[in-house]
């Protein structure tokens, strides 16, 4: 409880309509009325959501923390037991613990929506900001290309470059950040151009600032805010695409495991084994709901 | 006017060029080779000079930029090549599949709708703010639901469980239900955002507030105030959303083994049939940009709003 208690307050310092309140009431209420109005501030939803992927972000770190069983090596004769004591999930058709390969796929699943989240944001922002700050005819031609990267579904367009790379899990997140570098792209541009027409950096070019110092010291970190917003919600969209990949065949190779494709081995065993499909599949959802709702409260504290 | 139209047509034709010579420099530049990877097996016994004459046939040779004006001139007149795994033409194959997928996203899209509509219906209707609160956070869950996932669960309940629908040799409509369940949910999220956001916001209009003062029930308001100014922004999205339906309709189809365009791709992925996942790539940014041209053209004939501005303009 406590912990859960420090996770919220650290989270209060991340939402501006909050401090900025209860800064106003701290000047004059005792501290006691303070802490009150800190604790009435707390959304339990968002607190579950940073729990949630603290959680999947040490199972990524320190798997053998939290299970003492193999993700890939099976337990002879403890083939497809349903959940029990012993396997809290049950395990799959080699016998292999199903709770471990969930949390050593965390590592797997993770580090590739971070990969495609990593390659969408640099490449995408750079190009915007590019775009943004040049205005013209670079401008025209940065964002011409975007608009033909949107023109191609983003799924068909991820195949294709899979395709190109080769399968497996560092190309299939480098083909899923390739699709969202459009619009990341767009987002950063529109950020840039939002901020440059505001009073501040007018005023900033007008006592003296170079270009590139503006740049850096005020459009940036006004523009930040949406930006990582934004990277939140395509992390959790990353995860999502990431394992329809390795569901189709195209992340991963078997035995490592990935959500997306426990999911696909699961599916041989559907008459006897409904754990194997249907708890990977929750894991997903409940990961990608909490990295919208991160999302969102960024988004909530720009506006 | 008639400037406008022609230019914007320029633009999406423009568009299409460039989004077909991507596909082309993403998929012929790549290092696999469906040939080599077909008629290298040695139980097929072919010896190095006949492989080479089977390149040769299909100008797997020449230069890339004999091959790009090949294949832009061969796709202007309608061939689309030949698929190197099935040694069919690709056109053949596209609209030997087509059918099934167009059945599949038909339907899907309008449950989509159905659920949408009523979602965002329910939504503004519901009198009690915790139970608005609960209907608008469904879409998110929507959204966040793995498709291939949601495919196998609906198996999992109705044919394993239950026992509703037979797994081997359903009827053509039950082989549909699932997969179109399926392909509703997560295009109807978007649906269902939009739709939510739009009223929200047409609510806060002062004409909403005008109609209110004069008495108007809030029933009245939204279904003759609210409602048509709510829909039209949705269009915006019919690109976004055709998109969303393709890779729907791909997984849906991998996940309940149905042979559509999306079995298609699937399987020209696994084969590196280029030529085949090509022409479906430049068959969806087709239908993309035609979508949003149609959708840019059409927009002012709904909203007059946007008529006079472009007048002005003009």
């Amino acid at each position: 409880m406590t912990g859960l208690n420090t996770i919220g307050r650290s989270l209060l310092r991340d939402d501006a309509e909050i401090p900025a309140s209860a800064s106003k009431a701290s000047r004059h209420a005792p501290s006691g009325a303070r802490w009150l109005k800190a604790v009435r501030g707390i959304q339990p939803g968002l607190v579950l959501s940073w729990s949630v992927m603290a959680v999947v972000v040490l199972w990524a770190l320190f798997p053998q923390w939290f299970t003492s069983y193999s993700a890939t090596v099976g337990v002879a004769r403890q083939q497809l037991r349903a959940p029990s004591a012993e396997h809290w999930l049950g395990t799959d058709a080699l016998g292999r613990d199903l709770l471990a390969r969930i949390i050593y796929g965390a590592g797997n699943s993770l580090s590739g929506a971070l990969v495609a989240v990593g390659v969408g944001l640099v490449v995408g922002t750079t190009l915007g900001i590019v775009a943004g700050s040049a205005r013209g005819r670079i401008d025209g031609a940065i964002m011409r290309g975007v608009d033909v990267l949107l023109s191609i579904p983003q799924l068909l367009l991820s195949l294709s470059i899979v395709i190109l790379l080769g399968f497996g899990i560092v190309n299939a997140a480098i083909a899923v950040g390739i699709t969202s570098i459009a619009s990341f792209a767009r987002l950063a541009r529109s950020e840039v151009v939002r901020v440059r027409a505001s009073d501040y950096v007018e005023a900033a070019f007008g006592s003296g600032g170079t270009f590139g110092r503006v740049l850096l010291r005020h459009i940036l970190p006004n523009s930040l805010t949406s930006v990582i917003a934004f990277a939140a919600l395509q992390l959790g969209w990353a995860i999502l695409t990431i394992s329809t990949l390795g569901f189709l065949g195209y992340g991963a190779p078997p035995p490592t495991p990935e959500w997306g494709l426990l999911i696909a081995e699961g599916r041989n065993y559907l008459a006897r084994a409904w754990w194997l499909t249907t708890v990977p599949g929750i894991v997903v959802i409940v990961v990608v709901l909490s990295a919208n709702r991160i999302s969102q409260s960024f988004g909530k504290a720009r506006a | 006017m008639s400037r406008y139209v022609i230019g914007r047509i320029g633009q999406a034709a423009l568009v299409l060029w460039a989004a077909f010579t991507v596909s082309f420099v993403l998929l012929q530049a790549l290092p696999g080779d469906a040939i080599l990877i077909k008629f290298l097996n040695p139980e097929l016994g072919l010896g190095p000079e006949q492989i080479a004459d089977i390149r040769a046939s299909y100008a797997a040779d020449s230069p890339l930029v004999v091959q790009y004006v090949h294949t832009v001139l061969n796709f202007l007149t309608g061939n689309f090549g030949y698929s190197i795994h099935a040694g069919v033409p690709v056109g053949d194959l596209i609209l030997a599949n087509l059918p099934q997928t167009l059945w599949l996203a038909s339907l899907g899209f309008l449950l989509s709708l159905v659920v949408a509509v009523t979602l965002a219906a329910l939504s503004a209707l519901s009198p009690l703010s915790w139970l608005r609160s609960v209907i608008q956070s469904i879409p998110a869950l929507f959204i966040s639901t793995p498709v291939f996932w949601l495919g196998i669960l609906l198996i999992q309940i109705f044919s394993f469980q239950l026992k509703l629908i037979p797994i081997i040799n359903p009827g053509p409509w039950q082989a549909l239900i699932l997969p179109v369940l399926t392909l509703a949910v997560p295009i109807s999220a978007p649906l269902a955002q939009i739709l939510m956001r739009n009223i929200d916001h047409v609510l806060t209009e002062p004409f909403v507030a005008v109609a209110r003062a004069k008495g108007a029930s809030h029933r009245w308001v939204l279904w003759r105030h609210v409602a048509r100014n709510a829909v039209l922004p949705t269009l915006t999205i019919a690109g976004i959303l055709f998109g969303e339906l393709l890779a729907g309709a791909v997984v849906t189809e991998a996940v309940f083994g149905l042979n559509g365009l999306g079995g298609l791709t699937q399987r020209s992925v696994n084969d590196q049939d280029i030529a085949v996942l090509q022409a479906i790539v430049v068959f969806s940014a087709a239908a993309f940009v035609l979508i949003n041209l149609t959708v840019d053209l059409l927009y002012p004939v709904f909203d007059p709003r946007l008529r006079v501005r472009q007048g002005a303009a003009a």
